[in-house]
C-alpha cells in the first residue's frame, strides 16, 4: 500500500468509526428531526454501548479477515478500531454514570461491584484501558511479545461486552445471541488455529517424553524451532 | 351533554392532542364551578365515531404532575405482540382490528357470556383520570386515561364466592399481530388479579387517553390500568375474563418466574434480581434531570396498602 492509498483509506475508516458518534450528537439535539426518543438517556446508553461493541467486533475480525484474504495491509487499521471502540466505551460509561444515575457514586458503585451484569461491563471497561494506552508504537516495541500477550486481553473484553448485553436483556435475546455466535466465531477461529498448529507439532507436544529419553532418542525427535515473528502478526 | 371544546379559544400553533385536553379540562371545571352542566352524564358510555371523547368526568384524585406528551405515551410502548422493540408497537399496531370487539366472560360467575364492547361500555360513565404508570424498566410517565372503575363492570357479571381472583387474557391473533409467531412470551397474554384488587376503585377499565380513543399501540380498545403495580400488569386488547378460585396463571411469570411474581407490586425496596427498583427514570424530563425515588406502591400507598397488610411483599413479590 502506499502511503497516500494508506492516509485515503485510514481517513474513510476514521469517518465510518465517527460517524455514529455524529449521529448520536445529531440525534441528541434534535437536528434535521432526528431524535433520540421518548427515553433519550436509555437510548443514548444503548447505542453508545452498542457502537462500542459493534466495532470491537470489527477490530477482532481484523486478524481472522486478513488471514483469509491475505490482505495483510488490513493491520494498519486495528488500532484506530479498538481505540474507536475505546472511546465509545467511555462515552458509554459516561452516560450511564453521569447522564443516568447522575455522578451517585455509591449507587455506581453496588453497580459495578455487585450486578452481575454491570460488573461485567466494568471488568471489560477496566481491562481495555491498558490496551489503550499500550496501543502506540513506541510500547510494541519496547513490549515486544508481551505487547500480543497483553492484547489478547481483548477477547476476554468481547466475552465480558456480550456477557454484559445478555445479562442485561429483558427476555428477547435473539440479538445478543446472535453478537455471541460472532464472537464465538471470532475467537473460535483463534482457537482452532492454535490447536493445529499445536497438533502440527508432535515434538511440543511429546516434549516431556522426548526429554525423558537418551540424547539418541533426543535427535529422532524434530524440534521445530520457534519462529520468531513480528509482533503485528497475530 | 354537548361537545365543550371552543377550538377559537386555542390558536393553531397550539391544536395538539395535549392543548386540547388541557384546555377542555379549564373548560369543564368552571362550567361546572358556575353550575352550567349536570351533576351526572346520562348519555351511554361509547367509543365515538370521531375518536374524541365528549361526554366524561373529570376525577378529583388525578395527581397533580403534568401528564407526559401525546408522543411520548403513544411511541415508547411493550407490547410484544407487534415487536419487542419500544417503537415497534407504534409502527406495526395498525393491523389491529378493534371494531368489532367483543369480551368472552367466564367461570364463577352468574352472568357468563360474550358481550360486545358497545354493551360492556353503555351503563358507565368515562372519567379522565391522570395516572402514574411505572415500568419493572424502571422507567415512568403521567398518562391521563379515560375508563371506570373495573369493579363496576365486574359487579355486573354477579361473580359468586368461588370467584378469588380474576384472570384476563389479551387477543392472539397471528394474522392482526406479527409477533406472535414467536414464542417470546405465553400467548395469549394473562394477567390476573386477586378479586380486591379487581374491585379496587382505582383499578381503571380504560378506553382512552388525551381524551382520545386509545391508540393500538396503547392496548385498544379496552384495556386495564392497575396504577399501583408494574406496567406489564396492566393487560391491553383484553377479549375474556375469567373468574376463578385459584391464583391465575401470568405470561411474564410463566416465562421469567424469578423475576416476576404474581402481586408485582411497585416497591423500591424488592429489587429485580437483575436491576434495582429503589429509582426511576421519569420520561419527558431533560437530558440532565436526575432520576427520582421510586414511592411505595407506585404513590398509591394510602388507597391500597390495606390490601396487603397481612402479605409478606419481599415474598409475595
Amino acid at each position: 500500500m502506499t502511503r497516500t492509498q494508506r492516509v485515503l483509506t485510514k481517513t474513510l475508516v476514521f469517518g465510518a468509526c465517527i460517524a455514529p458518534f455524529v449521529l448520536v450528537l445529531l440525534r441528541a439535539f434534535g437536528i434535521a428531526g432526528l431524535s433520540l426518543g421518548a427515553n433519550p438517556i436509555a437510548e443514548l446508553i444503548d447505542t453508545l454501548g452498542k457502537t462500542a461493541l459493534n466495532i470491537l467486533l470489527v477490530t477482532l475480525a481484523v486478524s481472522p479477515l486478513r488471514r483469509l484474504t491475505k490482505w495483510n495491509a488490513l493491520v494498519v487499521y486495528r488500532r484506530m478500531l479498538g481505540l474507536f471502540s475505546f472511546f465509545y466505551l467511555i462515552l458509554h460509561f459516561t452516560a450511564y454514570a453521569v447522564l443516568d444515575l447522575r455522578l451517585a457514586w455509591s449507587t455506581i458503585l453496588v453497580d459495578v461491584t455487585q450486578r452481575p451484569y454491570t460488573v461485567a461491563g466494568m471488568l471489560a471497561l477496566l481491562l481495555m484501558i491498558p490496551l489503550a494506552i499500550t496501543s502506540t508504537r513506541g510500547f510494541q516495541r519496547r513490549l515486544k511479545r508481551n505487547w500480543s500477550r497483553i492484547h489478547m486481553s481483548t477477547y476476554v473484553v468481547g466475552v465480558l461486552a456480550v456477557t454484559h448485553y445478555v445479562w442485561q436483556t429483558r427476555l428477547d435475546l435473539l440479538e445478543p445471541l446472535i453478537y455471541a455466535a460472532i464472537v464465538t466465531i471470532l475467537l473460535g477461529e483463534r482457537l482452532v488455529r492454535r490447536l493445529v498448529r499445536l497438533a502440527r507439532q508432535p515434538g511440543k507436544l511429546n516434549k516431556r517424553e522426548s526429554h525423558r529419553g537418551d540424547a539418541e532418542h533426543r535427535h529422532q525427535v524434530p524440534t521445530v524451532p520457534e519462529k520468531t515473528r513480528p509482533v503485528t502478526m497475530r | 351533554m354537548r361537545r365543550i371544546t371552543r377550538p377559537s379559544q386555542i390558536k393553531p400553533s397550539e391544536i395538539t392532542p395535549e392543548a386540547i385536553f388541557m384546555d377542555r379540562r379549564k373548560v369543564l371545571k368552571s362550567a361546572v364551578a358556575a353550575g352550567l352542566l349536570p351533576g351526572t352524564l346520562t348519555q351511554a358510555a361509547q367509543i365515538p365515531s370521531d375518536g374524541e371523547f365528549t361526554n366524561v368526568r373529570e376525577w378529583p384524585e388525578s395527581v397533580s404532575e403534568e401528564p407526559n406528551s401525546w408522543e411520548d405515551i403513544t411511541s415508547y410502548n411493550n407490547y410484544y405482540e407487534f415487536g419487542t422493540g419500544k417503537e415497534d408497537p407504534a409502527r406495526n399496531a395498525h393491523t389491529l382490528v378493534t371494531d368489532p370487539w367483543s369480551v368472552e366472560v367466564t367461570g364463577e360467575a352468574d352472568n357468563t357470556g360474550t358481550f360486545t364492547l358497545e354493551d360492556i361500555l353503555a351503563p358507565h360513565t368515562l372519567e379522565d383520570r391522570i395516572y402514574r404508570f411505572r415500568c419493572v424498566e424502571a422507567w415512568s410517565m403521567i398518562v391521563p386515561w379515560v375508563g371506570f372503575s373495573f369493579g363496576d363492570l365486574l359487579k355486573r357479571f354477579a361473580p359468586n364466592s368461588n370467584a378469588k381472583y380474576v384472570q384476563m387474557f389479551t387477543l392472539n391473533d397471528p394474522d392482526q399481530m406479527p409477533g406472535v409467531r414467536r414464542r417470546t412470551l405465553e400467548w395469549p397474554y394473562r394477567e390476573g388479579l386477586t378479586i380486591a384488587e379487581a374491585m379496587h376503585p382505582l383499578t381503571l377499565l380504560t378506553v382512552g387517553v388525551y381524551g382520545r380513543v386509545l391508540p393500538n399501540q396503547n392496548g385498544a380498545p379496552l384495556r386495564l390500568i392497575v396504577p399501583w403495580k408494574y406496567g406489564f400488569k396492566s393487560i391491553k386488547s383484553i377479549v375474556r375474563l375469567h373468574f376463578t378460585d385459584r391464583q391465575p396463571r401470568t405470561s411474564w411469570n410463566m416465562s421469567q418466574p424469578r423475576e416476576y411474581g404474581f402481586y408485582s407490586n411497585v416497591n423500591p425496596n424488592v429489587d429485580h434480581p437483575r436491576w434495582s427498583q429503589a429509582s426511576e427514570r421519569r420520561l419527558g424530563s431533560s437530558l440532565f434531570s436526575s432520576r427520582i425515588p421510586t414511592p411505595m406502591f407506585n404513590g398509591y400507598a394510602e388507597e391500597v396498602a390495606e390490601l396487603y397488610r397481612d402479605l409478606d411483599l419481599v415474598r409475595n413479590f
